[in-house]
């Protein structure tokens, strides 16, 4: 009997050092104890597909579709995009657009959705101040221009617009990531950055001086 | 008439059943311990196409998760990023650095980079990833400090009994919404602090996770 209880004991052993513990790393696929249906016969988001030559599951979009039921909730502006003002930055004239479309409300809301996507997307390269000295420019990213010089700072929203859309110089396109909307926010807050660097003291509020220190 | 059973056979029926309790036992500690996704997933650290580090990036530089994982506030998938998003920078940095071929042909070609998907939740499983961002869910929860890992590994189990933790009680889990992607976030006030702050917001923003099996399961 006390062989079969050592045999046991070294079938234990064994098997910790064949199978280890938990957590360790491993390049190895993990196992499917109970695979139920795990892997069921269809298409995930950016899955793999090996009916398509290309082997994407997700089809490139055609061109000239328009996606359709999206959650903008101007919902007949972004159907069609035909409202020019809002999905391409242009007046009626086709010029640059001035201001800000139409159909957004540019309010205190607004503006901290501007921030938030600023930060996330912009921040990087063009530094949270929007002075151009990002993380990145550390790391060998060329000059990022600042927002403060007088160039930016007359550029009208629309051809700012433009640039977001369209990415300019070594800037890449950034529409994938930011919905027309979100632009739209970004620049209002690129707006109040520029603002913010070109004040005076005459410029606070005289209920804010006395926390900033001024008289 | 020789003796046909030696003394020591009228322990053996007792001894028998002791071997199968203690054979019983090892079993099922054996299957506890191994066959779940605490041993199967957990550590998962596939080689990827790339030896892209998201300790330097979202560690040392700072980039926010969503600047890359650009559909994860969006909708149910955390995509991962197109070539493009690589080519933000890295056409100016480290333009000849032989380990972003993979990349740079991507982004010619248009073909995507091969990336080894490491967290598989099962086909039965209807996880959106936009709800639990918008809810402050934050990403450390399920994927652990990915921000200090070099290779990243998959941290979390992400068995049922794992998202339940957190659906039957939120509290512990919820924060401001803005502190989602900063994976070192803690409550200040530790626990206390946190489900104090968890429960306001639990109630505050109608936090009600589902628990019954249609949740998640279609």
């Amino acid at each position: 009997m006390r062989y079969v209880y050592l045999t046991l004991f070294l079938i234990v052993v064994l098997g910790a050092s064949v199978f280890g513990f938990r957590g360790s790393l491993s390049t190895r696929s993990p196992l499917e104890v109970f695979p139920d249906m795990d892997h069921q016969a269809k298409y995930k988001p950016q899955a793999e597909s090996k009916f398509f030559a290309d082997g994407r599951a997700d089809r490139p979009t055609p061109v000239g579709a328009v996606a359709f039921g999206r959650t903008d909730d101007s919902a007949d502006a972004s159907f069609l995009k035909q409202d020019l003002a809002l999905f391409e930055g242009k007046d009626e004239k086709g010029q640059a657009l001035s201001g800000f479309p139409s159909a957004l409300t540019v309010d205190a809301r607004f503006l901290e959705r501007g921030q938030d996507r600023f930060t996330v997307y912009c921040a990087p390269c063009h530094g949270a101040l929007g002075d151009g000295n990002g993380i990145t420019k550390q790391y060998g990213m060329g000059a990022t221009p600042s927002f403060h010089d007088d160039r930016l700072r007359q550029l009208a929203e629309g051809e700012i617009f433009n640039v977001i859309t369209h990415g300019k110089g070594n800037m890449l396109s950034y529409a994938d990531k930011l919905p027309a909307d979100d632009r739209w926010a970004v620049i209002a807050y690129v707006r109040a950055l520029q603002r913010a660097a070109h004040t005076t003291a005459a410029d606070v509020p005289p209920g804010h001086k006395s926390e900033l220190g001024i008289k | 008439m020789s003796k046909l059973f030696p003394k020591s056979a009228n322990k053996l029926p007792l001894q028998i059943i002791i071997l199968v309790f203690v054979l019983g036992g090892i079993a099922t500690a054996a299957t506890t311990y191994y066959a779940t996704n605490k041993y199967t997933n957990v550590g998962y650290a596939p080689v990827q196409p790339v030896p892209f580090s998201h300790a330097l990036h979202a560690g040392q530089l700072g980039i926010d998760c969503r600047y890359c994982h650009v559909g994860v506030d969006k909708g149910p998938t955390s995509t991962v990023p197109t070539s493009q998003t690589c080519m933000n920078c890295h056409n100016q940095v480290k333009t000849d650095s032989p380990l972003l071929e993979v990349v740079r042909n991507s982004y010619a070609s248009g073909d995507p980079v091969p990336w080894v998907k490491i967290h598989q939740a099962p086909d039965y499983v209807y996880f959106n990833h936009s709800v639990h961002i918008a809810r402050g869910v934050s990403c450390v929860e399920c994927h652990g400090r990915v921000d200090e890992m070099d290779v990243v590994h998959q941290a979390k189990p992400l068995s049922m009994g794992f998202c339940l933790d957190c659906h039957r009680a939120p509290e512990n889990f919820v924060r401001d919404p803005k502190l989602v992607t900063q994976l070192d976030w803690k409550h200040p006030e530790g626990v206390e602090g946190q489900v104090r702050d968890g429960k306001k917001f639990v109630h505050d923003w109608n936090i009600n996770p589902p628990q019954s099996c249609s949740g998640c399961h279609r």
